[in-house]
């Protein structure tokens, strides 16, 4: 079978896009390079979800022009609502494709804090750029998609925390989508060096009623020794996207890396969150929560991989189906020989609302080294009836205990989101697909 | 005053009949006892109030000021002002004990008179205090990783939070070590008046030592068999219940299902 894809853009196109975007002149190679292999890379093969009738590779144009802002009082009501203007003094704004708004507090820019948009990044940071991106974490030629990514990348953002800095506020980044014709290739890249420690969070909020595009979303997070990162996310992406999304980490010697996920698309998605615990003692908590509604198929593939001596890897991943959607859970737990003394642990459970809803969670451990502790635990079922029976026999209405109950069971997202603005998105989102 | 009244009451769980025509009238101002042994339908009665789904009424009416009890949904019955403090209660992961109690309080309230937060907070607190719980289990997730004691005060803390006019306890003393058996007594008392009646089911008299109650009732066999006043439950701790059954000619007390 012959997995060569004619792409809508061609070579000169995608050099002739790195200039005008102003990077490096290496990146315009590098896309180039990746271009070619896109061509010839297979799709990947998420487990349990049928994808070769997706559109990953058609969309109507590589990237649109949108007005910036010159203050955040020009943003969208809804976008306005997610930052606490007072209190964010570190936040970078994209809309659609163009780097809209940025601003980044003096006292980090002092400590030799960066954080700008990826174009900019790899001209002004062309050294760390190089190092990171799409090397060590997600590489080029994983398959077709992550090809695709780095030869059309059309956005993100590059945030670096140097030695011994330690970021108290988070940092918060908007992707807003507002024009249908418009794709995200979004490139995020986080490096905080040793010791440092820093906050990231970002929403994708769309507001088209049905996008045309694509969204092809890389993340890529890397901690030095004993630093620590903390990724909030909530992906609100319209119906009508063809949503591929990747989020790596990549952690060193008793760093910590923890995400907190809400992924609230109304999209067709393909998730794929992967840490490396590469360095001994070095610790990941990845938790995820999943809304499906309506005719949505989504597939969430979380793993955490464990090479480093005494490592600690926590999967949490709740999810609600209801209506005539589905979602597959895959969640991996991989433990490397000689990860000695390593933890393993995952709990994936999937709340289904309504009988044609369908809801798959597969818990998998894969170990090969003998002196580890492993565990999971998987469900798949309908609100418990005896927790309803106690809310209702304290006088809370049928209708008003599920919602209590399905709010419960996504809450442990919510909660760790720190911004208060973006968790109050997360359940209003939440409230109104479950509704 | 209120009354919730029992008649002929008949009770099946999958099939097979655990109530075989239970009487009872409660008012309020008025505190029961129910004691027995353990398989002779106490916590079936308890359940068959509050109107738990697996528990079929086949027969035999409960009503409340005339109401039909029978007739209403779960949360029905608690707005009208039926309490049941459970054995085992549930725990719900991620919504926390406060939040829980307020959605309860404003469900009893119409739309636009919920209470106020400050007024929450304060009542909150109070009771607390009354119960000896730590502050924080206001802000933990409702009876996630509770103790045994820990559940049942909180069983209490919503008793006395929601003040309904009738409470059923089932077996709230199990599983409680002395001081908290007087803690829980203490928020039980509280709530005793003219707008508060309370049906306790217990095994043991020691309860009942901290709460006097007015009737005390036998189950045996899914019926009550015996009432008498607070010295019938002295004399079933001195003697047990062999007398009971002795007179009454019953060989086996239990209605033949494992609890």
């Amino acid at each position: 079978m012959t997995v060569e894809t004619k792409m809508a853009l061609t070579e000169q196109d995608v050099r002739s896009y790195s200039a005008k975007m102003n990077e490096a002149d290496w990146m315009a190679d590098f896309r180039a390079d990746a271009l070619a292999k896109a061509e010839q890379l297979p799709m990947p093969k998420p487990d349990k979800t049928k994808i070769d009738k997706w559109n990953f590779t058609e969309f109507p144009v590589h990237a649109v022009e949108s007005a910036s802002y010159s203050s955040l009082d020009e943003l969208s009501e809804e976008a306005r609502a997610l930052v606490d203007k007072d209190q964010q003094n570190s936040i970078y704004i994209q809309h659609n494709n163009t780097p809209a708004y940025l601003s980044l507090s003096e006292e980090l820019k002092a400590k030799g804090v960066i954080m700008t948009d990826i174009f900019t990044a790899s001209r002004e940071h062309s050294d760390l750029v190089k190092k990171y991106f799409m090397t060590d974490g997600v590489k080029v030629d994983e398959h077709k998609l992550t090809a695709l990514h780095a030869a059309l990348m059309n956005g993100g953002v590059f945030v670096y925390v140097p030695k011994n800095v330690v970021v108290e506020e988070p940092i918060q980044v908007l992707f807003l989508h507002d024009d249908e014709q418009a794709s995200l290739f979004n490139h995020v890249l986080i490096v905080a060096e040793a010791n440092s420690s820093v906050t990231y969070v970002e929403n994708y909020l769309s507001t088209v009623e049905e996008s045309k595009g694509l969204a092809n979303i890389v993340s890529e997070v890397f901690t030095g020794d004993n630093a620590q990162i903390t990724y909030g996310a909530v992906d609100v992406l319209a119906k009508g996207f063809t949503t591929y999304v990747n989020r790596r980490g990549v952690a060193g010697r008793d760093s910590r890396i923890d995400w907190a996920l809400g992924l609230m698309n109304d999209s067709d998605t393909i998730s794929e969150s992967i840490t490396h615990l590469v360095g001994n003692g070095s610790h990941c908590d990845m938790k995820t929560v999943v809304v499906g509604r309506g005719k949505q198929r989504q597939n969430f593939t979380t793993e955490i991989v464990h090479w480093g001596m005494d490592t600690e890897g926590f999967i949490l991943k709740h999810g609600v189906v209801k209506e005539e959607s589905t979602c597959i859970f895959n969640g991996i737990g991989r433990i490397a020989k000689g990860a000695t003394r390593s933890n393993a642990v995952q709990e994936s459970r999937v709340l289904m609302l309504s009988e044609k809803a369908r809801g798959d969670a597969n818990p998998i451990l894969l170990i090969d080294e003998d002196d580890v502790t492993a565990g999971h635990a998987a469900s798949v079922g309908r609100v418990d009836p005896m927790q309803l029976f106690y809310l209702m026999s304290r006088g809370i209405s049928q209708h008003e205990a599920e919602r209590l109950v399905i709010h419960g069971f996504l809450a442990p997202v919510v909660s760790k989101l720190p911004i208060e603005g973006v968790k109050k998105q997360l359940t209003e989102v939440i409230e109104r697909k479950v509704r | 005053m209120a009354t919730l009244e029992i008649k002929d009451l008949h009770v099946e769980i999958e099939g097979k009949e655990i109530l075989k025509g239970v009487d009872l009238t409660i008012n309020t101002n008025e505190i029961h006892a129910i004691m027995g042994p353990n398989g002779t339908g106490k916590s079936t009665l308890a359940q068959a109030i509050m109107g738990h789904p697996k528990y079929v009424v086949t027969s035999g009416t409960i009503t409340l000021d005339g109401e039909d009890v029978l007739e209403m949904e779960v949360d029905e019955r608690a707005r009208a002002g039926i309490f049941l403090g459970m054995q085992y209660p549930s725990e719900i992961t991620g919504v926390t004990n406060a939040d829980f109690l307020r959605s309860a309080i404003n469900a009893k309230r119409e739309e636009g008179d919920e209470i106020s937060l400050m007024k929450f907070i304060r009542e909150l607190d109070s009771k607390m205090e009354i119960l000896e719980m730590d502050e924080d289990m206001a802000t933990r997730y409702l009876n996630e990783g509770f103790s045994g004691g820990e559940k049942k005060r909180n069983e209490i803390l919503q008793l006395t939070m929601l003040k309904p006019k009738f409470a059923v306890l089932d077996e709230i003393d199990s599983g409680l070590d002395i001081d908290a058996l007087k803690i829980v007594s203490k928020g039980i008392n509280e709530m005793r008046g003219e707008d508060f009646g309370c049906l306790i089911i217990t095994h043991y008299q020691r309860l009942l030592d901290y709460i006097t109650p007015d009737t005390v009732h036998v189950m045996m066999q899914g019926k009550v068999v015996k009432s008498g006043g607070a010295e019938l439950a002295h004399k079933l701790e001195e003697q047990g219940y062999d007398w009971i059954k002795e007179e009454l000619g019953i060989e086996d007390e239990t209605v033949g299902l494992e609890v």
